[in-house]
C-alpha cells in the first residue's frame, strides 16, 4: 500500500478498500522500520495523525463530501508552525517550542483532511543544501545512506522517496525543494512567489521563501499544490488571484506545439556528465512529443549566486533577530544577574549553528551603513536584471528548462567544509527565486556513472504554474513508458522496509 | 561662570529648532495585526503571534492607519507619495519583539508640508511658518519596567518586566525641517506649533492627543549659532517632552545650557537628553556621537503603499476647517476681544462655546458662562470643563431663561450649580429649587424705599446726579430681595425713585 501513489491511495479510500487509519498506520510502521536509517523526521505525531485519520474516516462514513487528498498522510517540513506540535526549523534555538497557532498551510491541510504524520528534518532555518546543517543531525539519502538527500528540505524529500509518506511539504528559498527532489528521484515544485501563504512559515529570506509540494508523481504533486495555494489576507505578499489549474494541467500533460527554451548558461561546464546526458535525453523525448526546443540567453544568471548570497543573508540577519531568549525557545546564560544583552548573546551563540551565524554576519555586514549600496543595493539591481532576462526568455519560449542540480547526490561530509562548493550546487535553481517565478524538478533517470537520480528542471512565468505540470506530466509519462517502471523501483530497498 | 540669563542668551545667540512629534493613532487595532489598542489593559493581554514576533508570524498593514496618516499629511499641507515603503530599523532591545521596528525610512508617505502658527508678543501677534519635512508611519515598542536599581533604567536593575500591549500600536512621526529665525520667541513658537498640531489632530479625530498619556510626544532639537552666522551649531535632542508647558521650558532650558557651554568656549555634545518635569532641566541620555547603525532596508514582508489619487482627493474633501482659521473666523463673527479669545483657547472651551452658540445662544453670553462661572466650578473641582455634567444645550437654555426674564444672572448661577450637581436640566432645577424672579414692582419699591432711607446719604448723591453711587443701593436692594430681583428693573425703578430716570 505505501508504495502506491497518493491518487491510488485516495482511490482505495474512496472505494472503501482501506481506511485512513489503516493507511496512516502503515506509514507510521514504515517510519518505525526505516527512519532510524534515513532520519527524515524530527518529530512523529503518532496520536495527532491517527486522530485526524479517524476523523476523516468518520466523515467519509457519514457521507460528507471530502477533498481529493482527505485521509492521505503527509510529511511536513519543520519550518511550518503547527499548533501544539514541536516546531524547530531545524534549530536548537527553538528546541521544545510548541506554536500556539497554525500556519496557513497547516490550516489548509487540516481543512482538506490531510493527515500530518510529523515534522521533517531540514538545514537549520532552511540554510543549506544537504540537511547537514540541521541542529539535530543530517538526513540520509534512501538511494545511498552515505549520501545527502540534498536540502534544505532533505527530510521531506527523503520521507517521500523512502515511502514514509506519499506526499510532503518543503520550502524553497534558493532551490530547497527542487534540489532535494532531484537528488532523491521525486517531484518537487516551488510555486510562484506569493502563491502559497508564508504566514506561519518560519522566515529565512522573506522575499525568496516559498512553501511547495513534493510527490512521487506530477499529479500527486499537483493535488497537494492545489490544497496549499490561494490568497491569504494574513500575508501581505500573497497574490490575490485564482490558483492556476495545476491538477487539470497534470492530467492533460501535453507539450505538442509548446516552445521549450534551454537556458544557455545552465548547462555544459560544471555539470556532471551523467546529469547532462539525462538532461539532453529528456529534451529529445520532449521534442519527440511535439515540443519545439529553442535556446535562450540569460546573461545575468552569471551573477545570480552572488546576488542570492547578499539578499538572503541580509534578510535573514533581520528575520532571525527575534530569537533573543526573551519570549520563547532556548535561554542560556541567565545566571548571576546577567544583563538582557548578555543573555541574548549567550543564547544566540549557543542556539545557532555555524552556517546560520555565517549568514547572519554576512547579512549584517551587507546592510551596514557605507556598504549597503555596494552589496544589498547592487544585489537588488542584479535581481532586476534577472527578472528582465526571464521576461525576454519567456517571449521566446513557454517554459524554460535546465538540469535541476549540477551533480547527483554527494557524500555526507564531502562539501561541509567548503561552503562555496555547496553554494554552487544551487546555481541552476536560484534564478527562479530571485525572479519570484515557479519551477519544478522531476526525475530524468539515473546518471550512468553512479546510478543516482538526476533532476530535470522546468520553469514558468509567475502565476503560470500550470505550465510546469503540463510539460512535466508529458515528460513523466513518456519516460515512465520508456523505463517500464517508476524510478523509485530502482532504489535499493532499505533494511526492514515494508 | 554664572548661568546666563535668557536675555543674555538671545542677545548673542540665535536658536535653531527642529521638532519631532510622535502621535499615537486611535485606530481600533494595531499597525500590523488585529490586537486591541486600548490604553491601560492588564499587561500582555493585547498581544498575538504577530505583535509578539512568534516565529512565522507576518505583519499586514492596517488600512485605517494609512488613511489617518494621509489625513494628517493633507492637514499639514504635505504632498502624498504615490508610492512609499516600510523599512526595518534593526536594533536589539527586549521591549521590541522582532528586534527591529517597522518604520518608514527614505520613502515617507507624506512630505514637504507646512503649518502656520501665531503667537502673542508685546509687539502684537506674530506669525511663523513651520515647514514639515515628512510625516511617516511606524509602530510603537512595548514597555519595560525595570525593577530594582537606583535609576529605574535597565542598567543596574535587578530584573525587568515587559508589557507588549503597546508593541505595534500605530505611531505617526511628524518631523519639521530646521526652524530658523524664531529668535527670542523660539520657546513660544515651539509651544504654539505643538498646540496647533494637537488642535489639528484633534479636529481630524485620528488621535486622543493626550500628552500626559503619551499619545502625543515631542522631541525637541535645539542648537545655537552666533547671531548673523550661517553655520549651524551642534544640536541636542530632548526626548519625550510631555506637556505644552514643558516644550517651552525644555527649549528655554536647553538654550541657556548651550549658551553657557558656548560662552565658556566649550562644545555642545550631540546627544539625546531627557527632560525632567520637576526641575525643568534636562539630563544626558545616550550619546549620539557614534551614530547607531540601524541597517535600514525595505521590509520584504510588506508591499509598497500606493494610495490611489482619487482616494487622496476623497480624503482631502473630508478635511475639517483648520483650527487656526476657525479661530480667526469665530473671533470675527462673534467680535471677541483678543484677550477673551486667548482665554477661551487656554481654557479649552472654544468647541463647547461654539456648540452653545450653534444652539441659538448669544456668543458673548455663552462665552461668559463657560469662561466664568462654569470654569470657576471646574477649577474648584479640579476637572476639565468638558467633564462637568453641564452641556451646551443646558447653557443655551439657561441663557434663554435669563433673556426671557425668568432668571436673573445671580439666580442662573444657582441653576448652573444645580445642573452640575446632577439635579437635571435648567428648567428642572428651577422647578425643583423653586427659583423665581421677583418682578412685583410693589415689593421692589418697598425694598428701594427701605434702602434709600437706610442709606440716605448715598441716595442724596444719586439724586444730585452722581450715578455711580447707585451701584451700592442696587446691591443692597438685591440683598434685600435675596437675589431674586431683576437687577435691571431694580436700577430702573431706583433711578426713577431718585429722579434720575
Amino acid at each position: 500500500m505505501i508504495r502506491k501513489t497518493a491518487v491510488e491511495m485516495a482511490d482505495a479510500l474512496a472505494k472503501g478498500e482501506t481506511s485512513s487509519v489503516e493507511l496512516t498506520q502503515a506509514h507510521l510502521d514504515q517510519i518505525s522500520a526505516v527512519d532510524g536509517q534515513v532520519k527524515a523526521f524530527l518529530h512523529v505525531d503518532v496520536q495527532g495523525a491517527l486522530a485526524q485519520a479517524k476523523n476523516v474516516d468518520e466523515k467519509r462514513k457519514s457521507g460528507e463530501k471530502l477533498s481529493p487528498l482527505a485521509g492521505i498522510p503527509l510529511a511536513l517540513k519543520d519550518v511550518l508552525a503547527q499548533r501544539e506540535v514541536p516546531t524547530t526549523a531545524g534549530s536548537k534555538i527553538l528546541e521544545g517550542w510548541r506554536p500556539p497557532y497554525d500556519s496557513t498551510v497547516v490550516s489548509k491541510l487540516k481543512a482538506a483532511g490531510v493527515v500530518i504524520l510529523g515534522k521533517t528534518n531540514m538545514d537549520e532555518f532552511a540554510m543549506g543544501s544537504s540537511t547537514e546543517n540541521s541542529g539535530y543531525g543530517p538526513t540520509f539519502n534512501p538511494w545511498d545512506l552515505a549520501r545527502t538527500p540534498g536540502g534544505s528540505s532533505g527530510g521531506s524529500a527523503a520521507a517521500v522517496s523512502a515511502f514514509e509518506a506519499p506526499i510532503a511539504i518543503g520550502s524553497d528559498t534558493g532551490g530547497s525543494i527542487r534540489q532535494p527532489a532531484a537528488l532523491t528521484g521525486i517531484v518537487g515544485v516551488r510555486p510562484t512567489y506569493g502563491a502559497v501563504s508564508r504566514f506561519g512559515l518560519i522566515a529565512y529570506s522573506s522575499s525568496l521563501d516559498q512553501a511547495g509540494p513534493f510527490g512521487r508523481t506530477v499529479l500527486d504533486t499537483a493535488l497537494l499544490h492545489e490544497v496549499m495555494a490561494g490568497h491569504d489576507p494574513k500575508d501581505a505578499t500573497s497574490i490575490n488571484a485564482p490558483v492556476p489549474a495545476v491538477v487539470q494541467a497534470a492530467k492533460s500533460g501535453d507539450v505538442k506545439g509548446m516552445k521549450i527554451g534551454v537556458i544557455k548558461q545552465l548547462q555544459g561546464e560544471g555539470y556532471q556528465k551523467g546529469v547532462q546526458t539525462r538532461f539532453d535525453e529528456s529534451l529529445q523525448v520532449l521534442a519527440s512529443l511535439g515540443a519545439e526546443i529553442v535556446e535562450v540567453d540569460c546573461p545575468s544568471f552569471e551573477y545570480a549566486l552572488a546576488a542570492y548570497y547578499l539578499i538572503a543573508p541580509s534578510e535573514c540577519s533581520s528575520n532571525l533577530a527575534r530569537f533573543d531568549a526573551m519570549r520563547y525557545g532556548l535561554r542560556t546564560g541567565d545566571v548571576n544577574g546577567a544583563s538582557a544583552e548578555a543573555v541574548m548573546s549567550a543564547t544566540r551563540d549557543a542556539g545557532f549553528g555555524r552556517e546560520v551565524k555565517r549568514r547572519i554576519i554576512l547579512g549584517t555586514y551587507a546592510l551596514s551603513s557605507g556598504y549597503y549600496d555596494a552589496y544589498y543595493g547592487s544585489a537588488q539591481k542584479i535581481r532586476t536584471l534577472i527578472i528582465q532576462d526571464y521576461a525576454k526568455a519567456f517571449t521566446q519560449a513557454d517554459v524554460l528548462v535546465s538540469p535541476t542540480a549540477p551533480t547527483t547526490a554527494y557524500k555526507i561530509g564531502e562539501k561541509v567544509d567548503d561552503p562555496m562548493a555547496m553554494y554552487l550546487g544551487d546555481v541552476a535553481t536560484i534564478p527562479v527565486n530571485l525572479a519570484g517565478i515557479c519551477g519544478m524538478s522531476l526525475p530524468a533517470g539515473l546518471a550512468e556513472e553512479d546510478n543516482l537520480p538526476v533532476g530535470f528542471q522546468i520553469m514558468a512565468p509567475a502565476m503560470q504554474d500550470q505550465r510546469l505540470y503540463q510539460a512535466g506530466a508529458a515528460l513523466e509519462a513518456a519516460l515512465l513508458s520508456k523505463w517500464g517502471a517508476p524510478i523509485l523501483s530502482k532504489a535499493p530497498v532499505l533494511a526492514g522496509s515494508k | 561662570m554664572a548661568l546666563p540669563t535668557y536675555d543674555e542668551v538671545i542677545a548673542k545667540w540665535d536658536p535653531v529648532l527642529g521638532l519631532e512629534v510622535h502621535v499615537e493613532l486611535n485606530t481600533n487595532s494595531k499597525m500590523f495585526c488585529s490586537c486591541a489598542t486600548e490604553f491601560g489593559g492588564a499587561p500582555n493581554t493585547q498581544t498575538c503571534p504577530v505583535c509578539l514576533a512568534l516565529p512565522g508570524a507576518l505583519p499586514v498593514v492596517n488600512e485605517k492607519a494609512i488613511e489617518s496618516t494621509i489625513l494628517i499629511g493633507l492637514a499639514l499641507n504635505c504632498k502624498i507619495a504615490p508610492y512609499s515603503r516600510f523599512a526595518r530599523k534593526n536594533y536589539f532591545y527586549p521591549d521590541m519583539p522582532k528586534n527591529f521596528q517597522i518604520s518608514q525610512y527614505d520613502e515617507p508617505i507624506c512630505f514637504d508640508g507646512f503649518v502656520d502658527v501665531e503667537i502673542e508678543t508685546e509687539e502684537g501677534p506674530k506669525q511663523f511658518r513651520i515647514e514639515i519635512e515628512r510625516v511617516h508611519m511606524e509602530e510603537d515598542t512595548g514597555k519595560s519596567l525595570h525593577v530594582g536599581g537606583a535609576t529605574g533604567r535597565i542598567h543596574g536593575a535587578d530584573y525587568s518586566l515587559l508589557d507588549y500591549n503597546r508593541a505595534g500600536i500605530p505611531l505617526v512621526e511628524i518631523v519639521t525641517k530646521i526652524v530658523p529665525g524664531t529668535g527670542k520667541y523660539a520657546p513660544e513658537v515651539a509651544k504654539a506649533y505643538v498646540a496647533e498640531l494637537r488642535d489639528i489632530l484633534r479636529g481630524l479625530k485620528v488621535s486622543d492627543v493626550k500628552m500626559e498619556q503619551g499619545s502625543l510626544r515631542c522631541d525637541a532639537n535645539v542648537s545655537l549659532k552666533p547671531i548673523g552666522s550661517d553655520v549651524l551649531g551642534t544640536r541636542s535632542e530632548t526626548k519625550n517632552v510631555n506637556s505644552l508647558r514643558s516644550v517651552e521650558r525644555a527649549i528655554r532650558g536647553e538654550m541657556i545650557r548651550h549658551a553657557e557651554l558656548l560662552n565658556d568656549g566649550k562644545k555642545v555634545k550631540q546627544e539625546t537628553r531627557h527632560f525632567q518635569e520637576d526641575t525643568g532641566l534636562t539630563r544626558s541620555g545616550r550619546s549620539k556621537e557614534q551614530a547607531e547603525d540601524y541597517r535600514y532596508f525595505p521590509d520584504p514582508d510588506l508591499v509598497p503603499v500606493t494610495p490611489a489619487a482619487t482616494w487622496i482627493e476623497e480624503l482631502r474633501a473630508t478635511l475639517p476647517e483648520r483650527p487656526s482659521l476657525r479661530r480667526k473666523r469665530i473671533k470675527e463673527e462673534w467680535s471677541v476681544p483678543d484677550k477673551e479669545m486667548a482665554a477661551m483657547i487656554n481654557a479649552d472651551v472654544l468647541d463647547i462655546v461654539e456648540a452653545t452658540v450653534l444652539l441659538g445662544a448669544d456668543p458673548t453670553k455663552a462665552r461668559t458662562w463657560w469662561l466664568g462661572e462654569i470654569s470657576r466650578i471646574a477649577n474648584d473641582q479640579n476637572v476639565a470643563v468638558a467633564d462637568l455634567a453641564i452641556t451646551p444645550a443646558d447653557v443655551a437654555e439657561l441663557i434663554a431663561l435669563v433673556a426671557k426674564g425668568e432668571l436673573t444672572d445671580k439666580l442662573a448661577r444657582q441653576v448652573v450649580e444645580g445642573v452640575i450637581a446632577g439635579e437635571g436640566k435648567p428648567s428642572e432645577v428651577v422647578a425643583k429649587r423653586g427659583i423665581k424672579v421677583v418682578n412685583d414692582d410693589g415689593a421692589l419699591m418697598a425694598a428701594i424705599e427701605k434702602v434709600c432711607a437706610e442709606q440716605a446719604e448715598t441716595a442724596e448723591k444719586v439724586r444730585g446726579g452722581h450715578l455711580p453711587a447707585a451701584g451700592a443701593l442696587i446691591g443692597a436692594v438685591m440683598k434685600e430681595t435675596k437675589g431674586q430681583a431683576d437687577a435691571a428693573r431694580v436700577r430702573e425703578l431706583l433711578l426713577g425713585h431718585l429722579g434720575q430716570a
